[in-house]
C-alpha cells in the first residue's frame, strides 16, 4: 500500500519544522494538484504536513503602504471575490476567475496556485521520458506535440509552460512573494519566484525545501482602472491558456504614464519584458504603440511547430488586451475575448 | 379511468429518482463480499515483444493476491472464431495475455489482483516489465501507401462496401464547368462515457458466474464468456440494469471483462476489475480517417459528378469497417459517381463504432464539399440541396420507405431564419466578430435487429415484458414502458420492463439507433401473441360472452378486454386471472424486419442542421451561438427523451467540429492526452441554447412501430453546419477536424 504520514500543524513554525527536517515530506494545503500527482505516480510524499489550519495565513489584509496582503491560504475564489481585492486590483479578479472551475478555485490556496506543476503531456506520462520528471531523460515534447508549449524562455531541456492565470496577474501587478523557511524570512519579487528551465527544469520555482509561502503583497496600485485578462484557450471555460495576457495602465489623460503586459501560456514563468512597457510610457493607446510593445515582448520566440501559431496569436492578443483595458467594463470574467 | 395513450407523450424517465439520487447501480457498484480487486497494467511501448516481467515485489507486498500475465494464464478457447462477439469486424481477435506480442501501447499485459483496489494499484507501481521495442506505425497520414481494401466478414452486411462506380466519373468532372475538390482529416476521439468500464464478477461455484458489466449488449458478452472459457451458457450471466453511457464502446466485450472473469473461475473467489480514466484510452475509439471528395454541377446546380475516397485507419489484427464513401449517393443524384473505401493497418487497438460511426465523419465531408458547391455555382446552399433532392435512394433507385427531410429543411431554415442570410462571407460584424451561418444535411440508416421479448399477464394482473436490451442511457426503458401500455391497453404503472439481463429473451446490442426498432418490435409481437393466447382463453370460458364475437372486435384497453361498441362486455384484468385458475399468461415472440417487403425500399433517418458562430475577427475565437436541427426519424414515441437524445448529438457534434481529439505521438505511438482535462468536450460556455424540431413522418413500411431510432441522427448534419458557418463567418474552409481557432488567424 502508498502509506504515508499525515500530519497537521497550526503554525507557520511547527509546519517549517516538520518539513525542513526531511526531503520526502510536502505541505498540503488546497491539495487541488498534489492529490492529482500523487494519483498520476507523479510525486510521492511520504509525510503530508497539513497547514489549512494555520489561521495567520488565511486572511487577507490592508497594509500600511495602501497595498494589500494576500494570505497564502485564502482560497483563490475567495481572493477574486474579496471587496479589497475586487475594488483595487480587480485584473487580478479577472485573472483568478478565467482560471480552472469554480469547484477547484473554492479548493485552490493562493500559495498552491504559484506552487502548481505544468500540464505539460509528457511531464503527466511516468511512462515516457521528461527532464522536468526525471532530470536528464530528455524532452519528448521538442519533437513532439507540442501545440500547448514555450515559445520563449524555453531550453533544450524543457518547453513546459507555467500554466496559472492568477501568477499572470501577479506578475502584472509587481506582487511580493513572502516566505519563511529555517533560514527565516524572505520577500521574493515576483519575477524572481518562478524560474526558466535551463539545466534544471526539474525546478519550477526558488522555493527552498522547508519554505513556506505565507503571503503575497500585492503593491499600491493604480490598476484599478485601466486593466484586462484575455485568456485564449481551446474551449471557453476549463482550459488552460494557450497564451493569456495580464494588460493594465495608468493614464494621464490620453497618454500612457505606466504600462504592465505579462503572457501566460508562452513561457515556464509568466512573462514580463519590463523595456516593453518602458516603450509605451508617454505614448497614446494606438494599436501602432501596442504592436510595438508586443513585438518587443515576442523578440526571440521559438515556435517548435504544432505551436508556432502563439507567436502571431501572442501579438494579436496583446494587442487586444490592451484595448481592452482602456475599456474594462466590457469584460465577461472567465468567458471567451470581450467584446 | 381512461388509459391515455402514451406514445407521443413526453413521458419523463421512470428511473429518473434513481440516477440522480445515487440509488441506481452500475456494474462496479455492487459491495458483494469477500470481493478481490483487479487493476490492469498496460503496455508501455508500441510494438514489439515482452521478454520478461519480474513479479516478485508484486507478489511481496501484503495483500495482493495474483498476478496475471501471459506466462501464467491458464490454456482457454483455442480458435478465434471463440473469441468473435457479434460485433467483431473480420480478422483476429485480440485475445488478452494470450501472448508476449506487444501490438499497441495500453494493450493490457497484467492484471494484479489485491484484496483492495488501492493495494493493486499500488502493486502495479512495482511491476517490471521488460520489452524489446520494434518500430511502429500510428499515423494514418504517413501511412497511406499502406492503404488497402477491407477484409469482408460477419459484420460485412452490416457495413456494405460502397456502391459501384456508375457512368464515367472522370469524364464527367473534367469537362464540368462547375467543380470543387477538397482533403477532410480527422483525428482520433474517444467516447469518454462518464462511467468507467467496470466488471464485477460474482463466483457462484461450479462454472457458474453472475457478472455485472458496462456493456450495450448482455448476451452478446455472455456468448464471448461462455465460449472463450468454456462454460455452459446457461452458467454465464450477465447483467446491466444500468449504464452510464457507452456511445458505441459497449458494443464488444472489452477487456476488463476477459480479465475479471478470468480472476474469478481461477481464484474461484467475487473479483471486480474497473478501468480509470486513463485506461479508457487503451481500447477501440473513432479511427483517424482522411477523406478526398471531387463533386461537379452543370450550370443549372445539378450534380453531374462525385468522387468519395476514403481511407481510415484499423489495427494490425482486425479490420475494422465504417460506411464513409457511400453516403453522398444515398442523397444527391449524379450520373457518374466513383466511391473507394480503404483501410490502413496501424499499430494501434482495433477502432470501434462511436456514435454515428462514419456517418458523422462522411457527412462532414460531404456537406462541406456541397457548401462549397454551393459558392462555386453562387446558388443558396439550401437551395442547392433542395435543387438536388431526391424523392428516390439513388444510389438502389429505390423509394424510401419514407423520407421527409425536406420538411427538416423548411422547418429548420424556417425556424432558424436562413432567409435572411447575406451569402457572402465575412458580410455579418458584430464589434470585433464575425457573425457566420451554415447549414448542412444528415442521414443515418434505419436498422433493425431480430428480437425477442416475453409478455406476461401476471397474477396479481400487471403486464411484465422481457428482453435483454440494455438502457444505455437513451430511455429505453421507458419507451419499451410505453410501446407495451399502450399496445396491451393498460396503464404504465402496471407494467414492468426487465431489461439489461442476458437470462431475458434474445436482444443483439443497443448500437445502430436500432433498439426502438428491435426491442420496441419484438414486444410489439409478444403483446399481440399474449392478447391471442387470452382472447382463445376468454372465448373457451363458460357462457363466455366473447364467444361469438370475431377476434378483431375484442379490445384491450383500461386493463380489461371488451368489445367495440358493446359496453356490456367487458372483463378485467384481475377476473381473466381468476377464470384462468389463479394462473398467469406467458408467451416468447421472436421479431425481425420483414426482409421480404423492406427489399424494395430504402430507408434511412435524416435531419438539418443550421449553425451560427461568431469568430473574433482578430483572434480567431469561435463561439457557436445558436443553433437548430431538424429531424425525421419516423415516430417519436418520446419526444423527451428523443429530444435529449438529438441535443446530446448535437453537442458532440459542435464538439466533434471544435474540440475533441486525442492526440498521438507519432514518436512515442501513444495517446498524450488520455485524461479529461486535456482530452476537450464542450464546457457549459461552449454550449448555446438549441432548438430540436421533430418532422411529421408517418412510415408504415418500416416496422410495425414505425420508428427509426434517434440515437445518432442529430449528431450528423452539426459538424459539416459549425464548418460551413465558420467560412460563412471567415471566409476560410478549415477542413480538418476541430477547426482550433488558431487556423483562422
Amino acid at each position: 500500500m502508498n502509506s504515508f504520514d499525515y500530519k497537521k500543524e497550526i503554525t507557520v513554525d511547527s509546519a517549517i519544522k516538520a518539513v525542513s527536517a526531511d526531503y520526502k515530506a510536502m505541505f498540503l494545503a488546497g491539495g487541488t494538484n498534489i492529490i492529482d500527482l500523487w494519483k498520476y505516480n507523479l510525486a510521492h510524499p511520504e509525510k503530508l504536513i497539513d497547514i489549512n489550519d494555520i489561521a495567520a495565513l488565511s486572511i487577507i489584509e490592508q497594509l500600511d503602504n495602501d497595498g494589500i496582503r494576500l494570505g497564502a491560504l485564502v482560497k483563490n475564489a475567495a481572493t477574486a471575490y474579496d471587496p479589497l481585492v475586487e475594488k483595487h486590483y480587480p485584473l487580478l479578479s479577472k485573472a483568478i476567475l478565467a482560471g480552472a472551475s469554480a469547484q477547484i478555485r473554492n479548493m485552490a490556496t493562493n500559495g498552491g496556485n504559484l506552487l502548481q506543476r505544468t500540464r505539460c503531456y509528457y511531464f503527466y506520462d511516468p511512462d515516457v521520458p521528461c527532464s522536468k520528471r526525471m532530470p536528464g531523460s530528455g524532452c519528448p515534447a521538442i519533437k513532439g506535440r507540442n501545440r500547448i508549449h514555450a515559445v520563449l524562455g524555453a531550453s533544450e531541456h524543457c518547453i513546459a509552460v507555467f500554466p496559472s492565470d492568477m501568477c499572470v496577474a501577479l506578475a502584472a501587478l509587481e506582487a511580493v512573494v513572502n516566505v519563511v523557511g529555517p533560514e527565516g524570512e524572505r520577500n521574493i519579487p515576483f519575477s524572481d519566484f518562478h524560474r526558466l528551465p535551463g539545466h534544471t527544469p526539474d525546478l519550477d520555482n526558488n522555493l527552498q525545501q522547508g519554505e513556506i509561502v505565507t503571503s503575497i503583497d500585492l503593491p499600491p496600485g493604480k490598476f484599478s482602472k485601466h486593466y484586462a485578462y484575455l485568456k485564449l484557450r481551446d474551449r471557453h471555460s476549463y482550459a488552460f491558456a494557450l497564451v493569456s495576457v495580464a494588460a493594465a495602465f495608468e493614464m494621464e489623460g490620453s497618454t500612457i504614464s505606466k504600462a504592465r503586459i505579462a503572457l501566460g501560456g508562452v513561457a515556464h514563468k509568466p512573462w514580463r519584458v519590463p523595456e516593453a512597457e518602458e516603450l509605451l510610457k508617454g505614448r497614446k493607446t494606438t494599436v501602432e504603440n501596442f504592436a510595438l510593445a508586443a513585438d518587443r515582448i515576442l523578440s526571440g520566440a521559438i515556435g517548435r511547430g504544432d505551436n508556432d501559431f502563439k507567436i502571431p496569436l501572442a501579438k494579436r492578443a496583446i494587442i487586444r488586451a490592451c484595448e481592452m483595458a482602456l475599456e474594462p467594463e466590457m469584460q465577461i470574467p472567465g468567458a471567451g475575448p470581450s467584446l | 379511468m381512461e388509459n391515455k395513450p402514451l406514445i407521443g407523450q413526453p413521458v419523463s424517465r421512470l428511473e429518473g429518482l434513481e440516477k440522480v439520487t445515487g440509488s441506481a447501480r452500475y456494474a462496479a457498484d455492487y459491495h458483494v463480499s469477500d470481493l478481490l480487486y483487479g487493476y490492469v497494467i498496460n503496455s508501455t511501448i508500441t510494438k514489439g515483444k515482452i521478454l520478461s516481467i519480474d513479479v516478485s515485489a508484486v507478489l511481496a507486498l501484503e495483500g495482493v493476491v495474483k498476478i496475471f500475465t501471459h506466462e501464467n494464464r491458464p490454456s482457454l478457447a483455442w480458435f478465434d472464431l471463440q473469441y468473435a462477439d457479434m460485433d467483431a469486424p473480420p480478422g483476429t481477435v485480440f485475445k488478452p495475455l494470450s501472448d508476449n506480442i506487444i501490438r499497441y501501447n495500453g494493450q493490457p499485459v497484467a492484471l494484479i489482483v489485491a484484496e483492495d483496489f488501492e493495494t493493486a494499484r499500488y502493486a502495479s507501481t512495482l511491476l517490471k516489465v521488460v520489452y524489446k521495442e520494434e518500430p511502429f506505425d500510428t499515423v494514418l497520414s504517413q501511412n497511406l501507401d499502406k492503404a488497402r481494401a477491407p477484409k469482408k466478414g460477419m459484420s460485412t452486411p452490416l457495413k456494405p462496401p460502397p456502391p459501384e462506380p456508375a457512368g464515367n466519373f472522370d469524364k464527367a468532372f473534367g469537362k464540368a464547368d462547375f467543380k470543387t475538390e477538397a482533403t477532410y482529416h480527422h483525428g482520433t476521439e474517444h467516447h469518454n462515457p462518464l462511467e468507467l468500464f467496470a466488471t464485477t464478477a460474482i463466483y457462484e461455484g461450479d462454472g457458474k458466474l453472475t457478472i455485472y458489466d458496462k456493456t450495450q449488449g448482455t448476451i452478446n458478452n455472455q456468448f464471448y464468456i461462455a465460449n472463450v472459457f468454456g462454460l455452459k451458457y446457461k452458467n454465464v450471466r450477465v447483467l446491466a440494469p444500468y449504464v452510464g453511457g457507452a456511445f458505441g464502446s459497449g458494443l464488444r466485450p472489452q477487456h476488463q471483462l476477459f480479465l475479471c472473469v478470468l480472476a474469478s473461475l481461477e481464484l474461484k473467489r467475487n473479483v471486480r476489475v474497473t478501468l480509470e480514466r486513463k485506461q479508457m484510452f487503451s481500447f477501440g475509439h473513432r479511427p483517424q480517417t482522411i477523406q478526398s471528395l471531387r463533386f461537379s454541377a452543370d450550370s443549372s446546380g445539378m450534380l453531374t459528378a462525385m468522387n468519395h475516397c476514403a481511407a481510415g485507419e484499423t489495427s494490425s489484427y482486425e479490420d475494422y469497417n465504417e460506411i464513409l464513401s457511400s453516403w453522398s449517393h444515398k442523397l444527391y443524384p449524379a450520373a457518374n459517381t466513383l466511391f473507394e473505401y480503404k483501410l490502413v493497418p496501424l499499430d494501434l487497438a482495433t477502432p470501434i463504432d462511436m456514435r454515428a460511426p462514419g456517418g458523422v465523419t462522411a457527412m462532414h465531408a460531404i456537406e462541406c464539399i456541397m457548401d462549397e458547391l454551393a459558392y462555386k455555382l453562387d446558388m443558396d446552399p439550401l437551395d442547392f440541396r433542395l435543387k438536388n433532392y431526391s424523392e428516390i435512394d439513388p444510389s438502389t433507385k429505390k423509394p424510401f420507405t419514407s423520407k421527409e427531410l425536406k420538411q427538416c429543411y423548411e422547418k429548420g431554415a424556417e425556424k432558424f431564419g436562413w432567409h435572411l442570410r447575406n451569402p457572402k462571407p465575412a458580410s455579418t460584424k458584430k464589434g470585433n466578430r464575425l457573425v457566420g451561418w451554415g447549414m448542412a444535411t444528415g442521414i443515418w440508416d434505419a436498422y433493425q435487429f431480430p428480437a425477442r421479448a416475453a409478455a406476461v399477464l401476471t397474477k396479481d394482473s400487471r403486464l411484465e415484458v422481457h428482453n435483454a436490451a440494455t438502457d444505455i442511457g437513451t430511455g429505453t426503458l421507458t419507451v419499451m414502458t410505453q410501446i407495451a401500455a399502450d399496445e396491451f391497453g393498460i396503464s404504465a404503472d402496471d407494467v414492468s420492463f426487465f431489461y439489461g439481463d442476458s437470462k431475458k429473451p434474445f436482444s443483439m446490442f443497443q448500437g445502430g439507433s436500432a433498439i426502438t426498432a428491435s426491442t420496441g418490435t419484438a414486444i410489439i409481437a409478444a403483446i399481440r401473441e399474449l392478447k391471442k393466447k387470452i382472447i382463445k382463453k376468454i372465448k373457451e370460458m363458460p357462457d363466455s360472452p366473447f364467444e361469438k364475437i370475431p377476434e378483431h372486435q375484442i379490445v384491450f384497453r383500461n386493463n380489461s378486454v371488451s368489445v367495440q361498441n358493446r359496453p356490456d362486455i367487458c372483463i378485467g384484468f384481475q377476473d381473466l386471472i381468476r377464470a384462468n385458475n389463479g394462473r398467469e399468461f406467458k408467451v416468447t415472440k421472436l421479431a425481425g424486419p420483414d426482409v421480404l417487403k423492406l427489399r424494395k425500399y430504402s430507408k434511412a433517418a435524416h435531419s438539418a442542421s443550421f449553425v451560427e458562430v461568431e469568430v473574433d475577427k482578430d483572434l480567431g475565437t469561435i463561439t457557436v451561438t445558436r443553433a437548430v436541427t431538424a429531424v425525421a426519424a419516423g415516430k417519436i414515441i418520446n419526444p423527451k427523451t428523443a429530444k435529449s437524445q438529438i441535443l446530446g448529438s448535437m453537442i458532440w457534434g459542435i464538439s466533434k467540429a471544435l474540440h475533441e481529439e486525442t492526440l498521438i505521438d507519432p514518436n512515442l505511438g501513444k495517446y498524450i492526452n488520455a485524461n479529461l482535462g486535456e482530452y476537450h468536450i464542450p464546457s457549459h460556455a461552449d454550449i448555446p441554447e438549441m432548438e430540436v424540431i421533430f418532422a411529421q413522418e408517418d412510415d408504415t413500411l418500416i416496422n410495425e412501430l414505425g420508428v427509426k431510432g434517434v440515437g445518432e441522427i442529430g449528431m450528423t448534419a452539426i459538424p459539416a453546419a459549425v464548418a460551413n458557418a465558420v467560412f460563412h463567418a471567415t471566409g476560410k474552409r478549415i477542413n480538418d477536424l476541430p477547426i482550433h481557432f488558431d487556423k483562422l488567424i
